[in-house]
């Protein structure tokens, strides 16, 4: 079921250019990271409608809320560490408090960074975002869904967040059609539930082709959108499972899991629930494998936790 | 409007500023009073805008950076008629349009403010989509003098006269004190015109309540072409009201209705 590898951030690239060519209202603003987002492709195209600010992100997210004042439909680029972190005063007063038409395509998102280390391996922009009123949140699992991504964002009016990786990632197939706000039911199964957003998708696949192999039967839900959540979609793939396990390349303090939890315990469902991300750490150097095994990431630590639930039953 | 007429608007201006700080019990007069002047003429005499189309895509744009001086934009917009002048006794309440800083759901706010440092960005964000269409709008940016400690202040100075923004026109507003006290014992900003110079910025330096001096200062700033003006406006804060005048603690408080009938008397007309 996967196959292609993509980089996500050249995906976006490309579709910026697809998107400036529709439309001549759209802006682009990096902060001196155009070749690493791949906004440089948009930039050589449309040099009039570029605008570096050099190591400002602040400054950046603040003209971008000043150009959408004017009409303009902005899209801003940096790390997701500088674009959620060094800038979230900015993103919550100047673009969302104001529901400015902004928005933030944020890459080199979690561990998979690699060797830059913890400094630049954002493991809390999703809750960062998530928090903040009039802000959607998108973490798109491969490259086709990243295109999928930037043109919803780009349909919606108002302030978008979008979660891209610094990795190449294998296209995951016959995921049917892109819709904001709702949740992709990949694999149906009966015994557990396995919610998961970006990279981690295509790792519970893995999980789950090893786990039917011992006769463990699982659903999958690829959660692209984590805001607004497919609560619709979490209450049905949970109901009746022996437990559910949710998957982010992130904390797992306020992002997918914390999401799903909300959910569950609002609609009073209590089913088990095992969460695979980042517990209360910063990351550190290291290659991408290397880095999801250490921090528990990986395919046979979803297969552990799945044969975990299954034991507490 | 002529100097005169502004003169005696912008007193106008200040007495509904203590009325609404009176009324709503809390807010910050003494920015309100300092940039009172400056704020009068941009509004009725410098700037094109159409309070019965608020959204004029070629109307100029006033970004209030320092967002706690609420009041003085308040008055100016009710005084033109973005909104009835009823709303300013209701400023600071529960569900009330005139929250303590600006938002976009009062007509003539077009981006919220109130977090300093982020003004000049926002009007930066104006000015190049206004060259992108070739507008002629001019962008007029209010900065505090305590707020240019916000480094994004200068990361924006640094970007607008990267992009030679020469349609943005900012006004720092330099009255010398902050809610902690005197900006030189705060945290020093000195020397204020040679770091916007060195930043690449047109500084016309002036005193912020002579009319005549503010309405030539943004007339010349209208001529300079490839760079960003700022107006260094000194000024004193909680102009005209004597007890408020340099005093600290206006900053951030609002008069009683004593200390508010004190200064309407003094502010009266023909004084």
């Amino acid at each position: 079921m996967a196959s292609e590898l993509l980089y996500q951030r050249d995906v976006y690239g490309k579709t910026l250019v697809e998107l400036g060519k529709q439309d001549e209202n759209i802006v682009v603003l990096d902060a001196d990271l155009s070749g690493s987002t791949r906004t440089v492709l948009f930039a050589r195209e449309f040099p009039e409608r570029f605008f570096n600010f050099g190591i400002a992100e602040q400054n950046m997210m603040a003209t971008a809320a000043g150009l959408a004042s004017c009409g303009k439909k902005v899209f801003a680029s940096t790390f997701a560490m500088f674009a959620t972190g060094r800038a979230w005063d900015q993103v919550r007063n100047s673009i969302c408090y104001s529901d400015m038409n902004v928005k933030i395509v944020a890459t080199h998102a979690g561990i998979t960074v690699g060797p830059d280390g913890a400094t630049h391996q954002a493991l809390e922009d999703i809750a960062l975002m998530r928090v903040i009123p009039n802000m959607r949140v998108i973490v798109p699992c491969d490259g086709p869904q990243t295109r999928d991504a930037v043109i919803a964002a780009a349909n919606i009016p108002g302030p978008v967040y979008v979660r891209l990786g610094r990795s190449k990632i294998a296209t995951i197939e016959n995921k049917g059609t892109f819709t904001f706000g709702k949740a992709e039911i990949l694999t149906k199964g009966t015994d557990i539930a396995i919610f998961s957003c970006g990279i981690m998708t295509k790792i519970a696949l893995d999980a789950l082709a090893l786990l039917s192999q011992e006769g463990i039967s699982c659903s999958l839900i690829n959660i692209h959108t984590i805001k607004p959540l497919d609560v619709l979609a979490v209450e049905e793939s949970a109901k009746d499972k022996k437990g559910i396990i949710v998957c982010e390349e992130h904390s797992t303090t306020g992002g997918l899991g914390c999401a799903v939890s909300e959910v569950l315990s609002r609609l009073g469902m209590g089913v088990a629930m095992l969460r695979i991300g980042v517990r209360n750490k910063f990351g550190q150097s290291g290659d991408h494998d290397e880095l999801l095994k250490k921090y528990n990431l990986s395919t046979e630590d979803i297969v552990t936790a799945a044969k975990k639930l299954l034991l507490k039953k | 409007m002529n100097s005169a007429q502004l003169g005696e608007k912008a007193k106008q201006m200040r007495r509904s500023i203590i009325k609404m700080l009176e009324k709503a019990g809390s807010g910050h007069p003494g920015g309100s009073l300092s940039s009172t002047d400056i704020v009068t003429c941009l509004f009725f005499n410098v700037m094109k805008h159409d309070p019965r189309n608020p959204k004029w895509p070629d109307r100029d744009r006033f970004h209030l950076s320092k967002g706690h001086c609420a009041p003085i934009i308040y008055s100016v917009l009710a005084e033109s008629g973005y909104f009835p002048k009823e709303e300013l006794n209701h400023l600071r309440k529960l569900g009330a349009l005139l929250q303590g800083h600006p938002d976009v759901n009062i007509p003539g706010i077009d981006v919220a403010s109130g977090s300093l440092g982020q003004g000049l960005s926002v009007a930066l964000g104006m000015a190049l989509a206004g060259k992108m269409d070739k507008k002629e709008y001019r962008v007029y940016c209010l900065l505090g003098d305590g707020e240019i400690q916000e480094g994004n202040i200068w990361e924006a100075a640094m970007a607008c006269a990267h992009y030679k923004v020469d349609n943005i026109c900012a006004v720092l507003d330099f009255n010398g004190f902050q809610i902690d006290g005197r900006v030189s014992d705060v945290m020093a900003i000195d020397p204020v015109v040679e770091k916007w110079k060195s930043f690449g910025w047109n500084v016309i330096s002036i005193d912020g309540h002579d009319i005549e001096q503010i309405l030539a200062a943004f007339a010349q700033a209208r001529k300079i072409k490839g760079k960003p003006t700022i107006i260094i406006a000194k000024t004193i804060k909680g102009k005209d009201v004597s007890f408020m005048e340099n005093v600290v603690d206006f900053h951030g408080r609002a008069p009683t209705k004593e200390e508010a009938l004190i200064a309407l008397k003094e502010l009266a007309n023909g004084e």
